[in-house]
């Protein structure tokens, strides 16, 4: 490759062709501070202040108890223990969301390899198939995903037919939860490797057949390194909101299968405690952090490689 | 008295009973004077914000009610108390007519949330039912009008030999998994049922004992059901997906309706009674547009085409005459003496006993 040594220098490049003013981007940065910034500060100040003894909310009183409580149980018979159930819910988070993004992952990488050795004008529209899900409301393709799954739906149905139907059961389970996650994260896996895949050069692969590779090794060694900056936006985008999902854990784990959110629900809903639901944002908030340190350092480890 | 003729005596059972139960609950309404003038208003054109439960009002009902005042009505909804309370503390403004149950209005009075608009003064405040007069949660009931009320019990699918053989709270926790059990995602429901079959009497289920919730931690350890959440349970239910399901009786007039193997059981230990209420938020906007449509709603025609929407029994005097026959008939809204006679107001605690019950069903969901 050559090296492009006519980068622009920092000095002045406001007015050069395709660079914007800092005041355009003050803009947004405002709306992204007033819209995430502040809510988060109030849960992470939230999660500090005690209870009031009626109502909702919190009062002005410092109280440190809510962290304690993630990790140490008050039982019932009057003894202290160390609480595993908080632990439980967010190991269910991490497991639910990479099993997600393990499975997005094996369906985009050959659906996006695909797409992108198509001619461009089918590209286009087979890009445009793949966002489909998005015209409707995610509430709505979840409920139909429930149709689909139910016992009595279409897949019952099928497996009735087929004579397995004794113990049918897919929705309200752990496996509902996944194929409900794996659906609704999927477009987000396919388009960013898509991205990727659709600059790569598919010359390479050939010249890596015709002088002699096998296809594993021509897919391991020359066309993944190359897409590889689209499958860990890919990750990103799968793995991190995946472990805030509230909707399929309730709606297709049948409420069986917790996961963070779906306890933070709860305490700011009927335990009304919401300093405890805070505090536990704040751990799930802490968690996301790291994940995404972990994913940009792997990034960062894999351009250095290549340099 | 219409509604509560002839067999009917049923309703009036569950009211009397549910009226000297909640008597028997300490009060914390204040009773300060009606503060609303002595002239109704009268309708003026203009709007009313109507905060409800979701899918609780006929819009029909809501139509007929713009076209006779002129009011036009705008209709937004919650999910639970707990989201409504939270909106009105976090100050909220622009809600007129709100919808709280039965603990939540005690606690909105206290913590100053309602307007005192001396309901039972209104021109038709005289068809609330008696029963429904001196409720714990507004003596008198100077903030709030009577909506619609109903239990918390089980359906059971007749067909099913093991579901139909369920009588009490005791039988449906230790219903066998095979048998495909649902139940509510709903803390108070789930843990003040557990105590109930574990013997707590309906008087101390704000206990603050903790051996109690103990026991009825034990007994929810085997308790693995099929589904737990709030919704869906009507579908299931009618489509045989689930044989057992703890539900609100409405929603098993409903199943019943297209379903009829479906019956509903009142629990031998006793089940929770919720009354919902038309209540005015503080500083509502449109406070005599407000007060225009509980009126309206309490007149005897306006209940009866609410309870035929909703399923649910109303406590206005009047409306049984139009009523649906198939809602009079069912024994899951008109009650038998017996079974009325189990019906208590659901429990509304302390902060310590609700972090007792926050304990139990957070054990008990984390080991599912």
């Amino acid at each position: 490759m050559t090296l492009d040594l006519s980068l622009p220098t920092a000095h002045d490049d406001s007015k050069a062709p395709g660079k914007t003013s800092k005041w355009l981007a003050a803009v947004p940065m405002a709306f992204l501070s007033f819209t995430v910034g502040i809510p988060l500060i109030i849960i992470f100040v939230y999660s500090f202040l005690a209870r009031p003894s009626m109502g909702v909310g919190v009062i002005w009183k410092l109280d440190l108890t809510h962290y304690v409580k993630i990790f140490v149980q008050d039982k019932l018979d009057g003894t202290r223990s160390f609480d595993t159930r908080y632990l439980k819910v967010i190991w269910n988070s991490f497991f639910y969301s990479g099993l997600t993004t393990v499975g997005t992952l094996v369906l985009a990488i050959p659906v996006a390899l695909w797409i992108a050795t198509r001619d461009p004008r089918k590209r286009i529209l087979l890009v445009f198939l793949v966002t489909l899900p998005f015209w409707t409301s995610i509430l709505i393709r979840t409920y139909a995903i429930r149709q689909l799954l139910d016992e009595k739906g279409v897949l019952g149905k099928i497996a009735t037919t087929l004579g397995f139907s004794d113990n049918f059961q897919i929705l309200y389970t752990p496996t509902s939860t996944i194929i409900g996650l794996v659906y609704t994260f999927l477009p987000f896996m396919i388009l960013p490797i898509y991205a990727s895949a659709e600059r790569f050069d598919f010359r390479f692969a050939e010249a890596g057949f015709d002088l002699g590779a096998r296809k594993m090794t021509v897919l391991f060694r020359i066309v993944l390194p190359q897409i590889a900056p689209g499958i860990i936006a890919g990750i990103a985008l799968v793995f991190i909101p995946g472990l805030g999902s509230f909707l399929q854990p309730d709606m297709l784990g049948g409420g069986k299968t917790n996961m963070i959110a779906n306890v933070v629900a709860n305490n700011y809903g009927q335990a009304r405690n919401w300093p405890f639901g805070s505090a536990l944002s704040v751990l799930l908030c802490l968690i996301t952090l790291v994940a995404t340190l972990m994913i940009s350092i792997a990034a960062r480890k894999r351009k250095e490689a290549k340099v | 008295m219409k509604f509560f003729t002839p067999k009917m005596g049923a309703a009036i059972a569950l009211a009397a009973v549910v009226s000297l139960g909640l008597s028997a609950c300490s009060s914390s309404a204040k009773t300060d004077t009606a503060a609303s003038s002595t002239e109704f208003p009268t309708a003026n054109g203009g709007e009313v914000n109507l905060y409800n439960w979701t899918n609780y009002i006929d819009p029909e009902q809501l139509k007929a009610f713009t076209a006779e005042t002129g009011i036009k009505v705008n209709l937004d909804t919650f999910d639970s108390n707990e989201t409504l309370l939270a909106k009105l503390q976090a100050g909220a403004t622009g809600y007129d007519v709100i919808v709280p149950s039965d603990y939540m209005v005690a606690q909105m009075v206290t913590l100053g949330l309602l307007e005192n608009v001396g309901v039972a003064s209104f021109p038709n405040g005289k068809n609330i039912d008696p029963n429904f007069m001196d409720v714990y949660w507004d003596k008198g009931r100077q903030y709030s009008a009577p909506y619609m009320y109903g239990t918390t019990g089980i359906a059971v699918n007749t067909t099913n030999a093991a579901a139909n053989k369920i009588t009490s709270w005791k039988d449906f926790f230790a219903a066998d998994s095979a048998t495909s059990v649902d139940v509510l995602k709903d803390q108070t429901e789930v843990v003040s049922a557990a105590l109930r079959a574990t013997g707590v009497a309906a008087a101390d289920l704000c206990t603050v004992d903790k051996s109690k919730y103990a026991a009825a931690q034990k007994l929810l350890e085997g308790f693995k059901p099929k589904v737990i959440d709030s919704d869906g349970g009507i579908e299931r239910m009618v489509k045989e997906s689930s044989m057992v399901r703890m539900a609100w009786n409405g929603s098993v007039h409903r199943m019943s309706t297209d379903n009829p193997k479906i019956k509903y059981v009142f629990p031998s230990e006793g089940l929770n009674f919720w009354a919902d209420n038309l209540a005015i938020a503080k500083g509502a906007p449109n406070l005599d547009n407000a007060k225009i449509f509980i009126n309206w709603m309490l007149n005897p025609k306006q209940g009866a085409v609410a309870t035929n929407f909703t399923g649910y029994a109303n406590a206005v005097l009047g409306s049984g005459d139009l009523l649906d026959p198939a809602i009079k008939a069912d024994p899951a809204i008109n009650a038998s003496p017996e079974n009325a006679k189990l019906a208590t107001p659901t429990p509304n605690c302390s902060t310590e006993a609700r972090d007792l019950y926050t304990e139990v069903f957070t054990s008990w969901t984390s080991s599912q």
